[in-house]
């Protein structure tokens, strides 16, 4: 009797114990606080973005709602337009110069030598400095008066006069593109890295058994492989490198004369110091469709290709 | 389709030595299996044959070339894996197509090939599924097809049956000595389970650290046994092995086993034209299938510990002076724990090694 009457008792605990037994009310419980987050911090800001960019927000007033007239007139700014270029040119090129170097030095890793673990850290220095600090450094290295490699140039006699390297605009754009592939080439390296040391060693014995030399291993076992952890890394590396801001900044400021801004540097150019807000939040709106375009491409990229679906893996 | 010689090869590892100068040879046509326990260097010979592991010294000639410095692709060699090493990106008919694809093979003769392969190897239904779509069986079929379609000189197979379960390895094997027999390719094959050397060896090297023990037929090795480890390995239950004194005495010789804790002593007889002098320390060594079931105080008393019938023959563990042995018989037995039955050894089938060398006396 006692019993039945404790049974009754907790029958009303018992229905929220058995909500929250449910798979599907927990897991969105458990998701809420992270939910949360990510609505007040990813979500608000961006919204909040693609709205000062319908306006004419300026720092101290607030605006009214103008449409498309921040996009239309930015179609018609040159410079705009400059950054839209500068940012794509620096994207694929800097991705290019990442890849190459970054798959090459993956390969170098992945031999068998001495202080291998030692190397492999060292490899990521460039990645565990702070850009800031890099980018200082590099402003220092590419410095018209004092850059180390003009010094070693002209000591060695290659050269007569110290380089410009950040008053021209095509240096400029090297130089920077040169210090971003610097600073990202440990990313890629690593992951690639990475993937590397999942291919089965008995995969290449047996090119080799088959007649393969080592560019049909690399081009037959080693890319194929890599392919599905390299397009991950490659659409990582894209949108980094497109929304860089950093190295920019501390080094070129966007300068000489606009030769160098992209489209992030711009906005912020444009908001802050310029004040102008809601034009500075229509060019880093104006930068997502690349950015879905990058996600899309990782989306597939990201995607099981066909041999590597169905069945297990032993 | 060649011979491969093998002579003097020795293999270090940075300072670890761990082939000790082998030297085999395996006749063209042959079918060979290297046995031995993890470690003992049989794969990492046929990985030396196969050109993948340096050769310290001696050397390795295939179809009397000498092979030492020539790369893995021009030895004309195949090799199936333990992992099967199917490349997990190509489909099955271009697994197999690859390696004459490599060559610039015509068009024609590679599709020619992978359909006589596949063929064989009942592969014909799976030729444009990946790897991961097919079950174990299939895949160390497809490893196989990528081996024949090649027609190498040489075989090569590095336990590629270990990792199927064992009702597919007993079907495998047989098909693989099918296939031997099929075409007639020298082949080099590795295994660390003796039922498989036994069942598909034309002839056994049975290693042990690093060294030949023994080279023979199957039934050599069954039968005559060079010394106790070649004798422990080769055959399922291992063979029998007590210590104990020879003795010979008026025409009649007997090994003397003295009991373990408060089991007496037991004289087990031997044939007279064992070799071995009266007094000298040795093992005796009787296979559990040579053991009988004796009758009217004939044989030696055994006490029984566990019976395990498996319907085709009875296994008995029992302690013969106070030592664990095992008989198989191949009648029906209904043995209760502790009862005491009497063992005969048969004669013409028991071995007597030197204790102290363990060398087949």
């Amino acid at each position: 009797m006692a019993i039945l009457v404790q049974r009754n008792g907790v029958r009303r605990g018992r229905t929220l114990l058995e909500l929250l037994d449910d798979r599907r009310v927990l897991s969105f419980l458990f998701m809420l606080p992270a939910g949360g987050l990510l609505l007040i911090f990813l979500t608000y800001p961006l919204g909040l973005g693609i709205w000062l960019g319908f306006t004419d927000t300026k720092i101290g007033r607030p605006g009214i709602f103008t449409g498309l007239e921040n996009y239309v007139s930015l179609f018609q700014d040159s410079v705009f337009l400059l950054s839209v270029f500068n940012t794509i040119l620096y994207t694929s090129v800097a991705t290019v110069l990442k890849f190459g170097l970054g798959l090459w030095l993956a390969l170098l890793l992945n031999n068998s030598m001495p202080f291998k673990a030692f190397i492999r850290a060292i490899v990521l220095l460039p990645y565990i400095v702070p850009t800031v600090l890099s980018a200082i450094a590099f402003w220092w290295i590419y410095d018209a008066q004092f850059s180390i490699i003009s010094y070693v140039l002209v000591e060695l006699g290659w050269i007569d006069t110290y380089i410009d390297f950040l008053g021209q605009p095509n240096a400029a754009r090297a130089s920077l593109i040169a210090a971003n592939v610097w600073r990202g080439i440990p990313f890629v390296a690593i992951c690639l890295l990475a993937g590397l040391q999942t291919i089965s060693p008995s995969l290449y014995e047996a090119a080799a058994i088959d007649g393969a030399n080592a560019w049909n291993r690399f081009r037959h076992v080693t890319v194929p492989m890599l392919m599905p952890i390299l397009s991950v890394v490659l659409t990582f590396s894209v949108l980094f490198t497109f929304t860089d801001f950093q190295l920019i900044y501390a080094i070129t400021r966007g300068g000489p004369v606009n030769a160098t801004h992209l489209m992030a540097t711009l906005a912020f150019q444009r908001a802050i110091p310029g004040g102008q807000l809601g034009e500075g939040a229509a060019i880093a709106t104006a930068m997502i469709p690349f950015l879905i375009f990058a996600t899309l491409f990782s989306y597939y990229g990201l995607q099981r290709r066909k041999w590597q679906q169905g069945g297990r893996d032993d | 389709m060649a011979s491969v010689d093998i002579r003097g090869v020795e293999k270090q590892f940075g300072a670890t030595k761990v082939i000790h100068g082998i030297d085999i040879s395996i006749a063209d046509e042959e079918f060979v299996v290297l046995v031995g326990p993890s470690g003992c260097g049989k794969s990492t010979l046929l990985r030396m044959i196969a050109g993948l592991e340096e050769i310290t010294n001696g050397e390795i000639a295939i179809g009397g070339n000498v092979v030492n410095n020539v790369p893995p692709k021009d030895r004309d060699i195949a090799m199936v894996f333990q992992n099967y090493a199917l490349y997990p990106h190509m489909t099955v008919r271009e697994n197999m197509a690859f390696s004459l694809k490599l060559r610039k093979a015509e068009k024609s003769v590679i599709d020619d090939r992978v359909h006589k392969a596949a063929d064989i190897l009942g592969l014909k239904p799976f030729l444009d599924r990946y790897p991961r779509q097919l079950s174990g069986g299939q895949r160390q079929r497809v490893a196989m097809g990528r081996a024949i379609v090649r027609d190498p000189q040489v075989f090569l197979f590095d336990e590629p049956l270990s990792n199927l379960d064992a009702k597919l390895r007993v079907q495998m094997r047989t098909e693989i000595k099918a296939l031997h027999q099929r075409l007639r390719t020298t082949s080099v094959y590795v295994t660390h389970d003796q039922v498989e050397a036994m069942t598909m060896a034309d002839r056994i090297v049975v290693m042990h650290d690093g060294i030949v023990e023994q080279v023979g037929t199957p039934l050599d090795l069954y039968d005559h046994p060079a010394n106790t480890f070649v004798a422990g390995f080769i055959g399922s239950p291992a063979m029998n092995f007590v210590e104990g004194t020879l003795k010979r005495a008026g025409g009649r010789s007997h090994v003397q086993v003295a009991g373990v804790g408060n089991a007496g002593t037991v004289e087990l007889p031997v044939p007279d034209a064992v070799g071995g002098q009266d007094g000298q320390k040795v093992i005796y060594g009787a296979r559990p299938e040579h053991l009988d079931l004796a009758h009217d105080g004939a044989g030696v008393p055994a006490k029984v510990i566990v019976v395990e019938p498996t319907g085709a023959d009875t296994q008995v563990f029992a302690e013969m002076a106070g030592r664990q042995i095992s008989a198989v018989f191949g009648e029906r037995h209904d043995f209760k724990p502790d009862q005491i039955i009497r063992l005969q050894p048969r004669q013409a089938s028991i071995h007597l090694f030197d204790a102290a060398s363990g060398r087949h006396l």
